[in-house]
């Protein structure tokens, strides 16, 4: 039993900073429940012995960091859940993870993810999947499943992953924690692996709503090696809202009835009774073009990820066929073929597809144009609300292997989170109760770059809902 | 609907060899995709609808053209598969075609 692990990184970095707490003793006890870890939540763990040098005095205290497997770490394995990137080390360290060690939260462990990032389960990695801590007969989410997994069962007190299409809000929703889905641009995306670069964007996964504020602040900023990177108009700040007077909040008609579990509903209904409660004004709304925006994900982000993964082509860095090689083409294709998994190749089919030629109008041409609507619909509800209300996750955790076959059912799982992904606009998913068992996530999200605000409002519903079922408390 | 030589096709362009059983899945798997997002036809015409392609309200980034540090060679070669004096060694294309 220590008691130390059970706090949040807020708690934690207080006693340090007060002396209260050795951070290498914090160090040392979540080093050794990763090491121990039974859920395949990491694919690689710092080694044991002196733990890092810890500046008390830094903004994050020496608190450790599990980090999605996609961010290059230099010299430390970053596989992206890909054969094709077995045991590669890179030469850099992305800037996400750099700013976030010189604010003093050192590199613990890599966390398992689908296979660049392609999936919603973490069942596409190449390393095995990734377990529940609430059932380890049932998948995390994805892609970001391994830091989820591994912040809810308390084997890490925080973690970062990626959202290109729900990757972060949908694992969060699925293992029962807050996971934040910043404003595209406002965390660098050097150093992350890409998949699809015009919606990648790198986020916390955390016990509660504050850790996900100091933690966004310590990550985020505008970067020279990012020319898409814009930061954040001002400093993160803690929150402390435990009201939402005068706050308005919409639920989209499109995003809260069909296809969502009666369980999940019921959970999510339950929220915005609260949020009434609170002071907030609840009502209806309409993003007329959110049902078509899974189509128009489903042919942006491969369409991206098809040119994106041209790079891995045996010649640079990553694995390279022995097989069946005869010339440079066949080099190319046997290498791809034999390293690649079968969801990767199923999006890079799909995006290539999409993009040749006879094709390109009807089908990456015209989602571009969905997703210009998709963008007015947002104006036009943030026109009349402060913030939008849709369940994380249409879904509680499935079981493991239930919609491996079915590769639609599968996309089906990100239908609430993918219009905002295309938006560009942050997004939350708050833990708001249980459905059988099994937790239910609360999506908040807010216009583009109003991060301050929108933690505020997922501050006072955190304090509100008392959700407090989850793994890493009892993991002590 | 995607049929065999679709499939053959697009992954030509992909630079992937697929596997007969492979061809056949994937011709079965993205027609039952591509049915669900043919969807957005419903939406009728969009004609005058400017394309999104990114969402960041960046024009252009500049910056002063001055040389810096890059990457040393055999840093930037350390992960190759098949190094050789300086460069990434390939296997040859083959025969020019006649």
């Amino acid at each position: 039993m220590n008691e130390a692990l059970t706090l949040t990184a807020v708690q934690a970095a207080a006693r340090i900073r007060a002396g209260a707490l050795d951070p290498a003793e914090l160090w040392e006890g979540y080093r050794a429940r990763a090491a121990a870890d039974e859920l395949n939540a990491y694919t690689w763990v710092a080694p044991a012995g002196e733990p890092p040098d810890a500046d008390r005095a830094a903004p994050l205290a020496g608190i450790p960091l599990a980090v999605k497997d996609l961010f290059c770490t230099e010299g430390v394995p970053s596989q992206a859940g890909s054969r094709i990137l077995e045991d590669y080390r890179p030469p850099y360290t992305a800037t996400a993870v750099e700013r976030l060690r010189h604010a003093g939260a050192p590199l613990l462990g890599k966390t398992n993810q689908d296979e660049f990032a392609m999936g919603s389960s973490t069942e596409n990695s190449a390393f095995g999947p990734t377990l529940n801590p609430w059932d380890r007969g049932r998948v995390p989410g994805g892609s970001s499943g391994g830091s989820a997994a591994a912040v809810a069962a308390g084997s890490a007190p925080w973690a970062i992953g990626t959202d290109t299409g729900g990757s972060i809000r949908q694992p969060a929703a699925l293992c029962g924690i807050v996971g934040l889905k910043p404003t595209y641009g406002a965390v660098s995306r050097y150093g992350m692996i890409a998949f699809a670069s015009s919606l990648d964007q790198a986020g916390p996964f955390t016990r509660d709503v504050r850790d996900a504020a100091l933690l966004l602040g310590a990550m985020a900023g505008k970067d020279p090696c990012d020319s898409t990177s814009v930061g954040l108009p001002e400093p993160v700040r803690l929150p402390e809202r435990t009201d939402l007077q005068g706050v308005r909040i919409g639920v989209p008609d499109e995003l809260s009835g069909e296809g969502i579990e009666p369980g999940v509903l019921a959970a999510f209904e339950a929220t915005l009774d609260i949020a009434r409660r609170l002071g907030a004004a609840v009502e209806r709304c309409r993003l007329p073009h959110a049902p078509h925006a899974l189509s128009a994900y489903y042919l942006i982000a491969p369409a991206e990820c098809s040119s994106n993964l041209a790079r891995y082509d045996g010649v640079r860095y990553g694995a390279r066929a022995a097989d069946g090689v005869h010339d440079l083409l066949s080099m190319y294709t046997e290498t791809r073929e034999q390293h690649f998994g079968a969801e990767v190749k199923r999006r890079i089919m799909l995006g290539t597809y999409a993009l040749s030629s006879g094709y390109y109008d009807a089908y990456y041409g015209r989602a571009q144009q969905v997703r210009t609507m998709i963008l007015r619909d947002f104006a036009a509800a943030f026109a009349d609300f402060d913030f939008i209300a849709t369940p994380a996750s249409p879904n509680v955790a499935f079981e493991l292997g239930s919609k491996l076959d079915d590769p639609l059912a599968m996309y089906l799982n990100d239908f609430c989170a993918v219009p905002m992904s295309l938006a560009g606009i942050p997004a939350l998913s708050l833990p708001n109760g249980l459905s059988d068992g099994l937790p239910t996530g609360f999506q908040l999200a807010g216009p583009a770059l109003s991060e301050n605000a929108l933690l505020e409002a997922a501050h006072a519903l955190e304090q509100a809902i008392g959700f407090d079922a989850a793994p890493w408390r009892r993991a002590a | 609907m995607l049929d065999r030589d679709q499939v053959l096709h697009v992954a030509r362009l992909a630079r992937l060899e697929l596997s007969e059983d492979e061809v056949g899945r994937m011709s079965a798997e993205l027609s039952a995709v591509l049915e669900h997002i043919e969807r957005i036809a419903e939406l009728g015409t969009l004609e005058g609808v400017a394309p999104t392609a990114q969402v960041v309200a960046v024009e252009n980034a500049l910056r002063a053209d001055e040389p810096r540090p890059s990457l040393p060679v055999e840093v930037a070669l350390q992960s190759a598969p098949d190094p050789d004096r300086g460069g990434f060694r390939v296997p040859s294309p083959g025969p020019a075609p006649a």
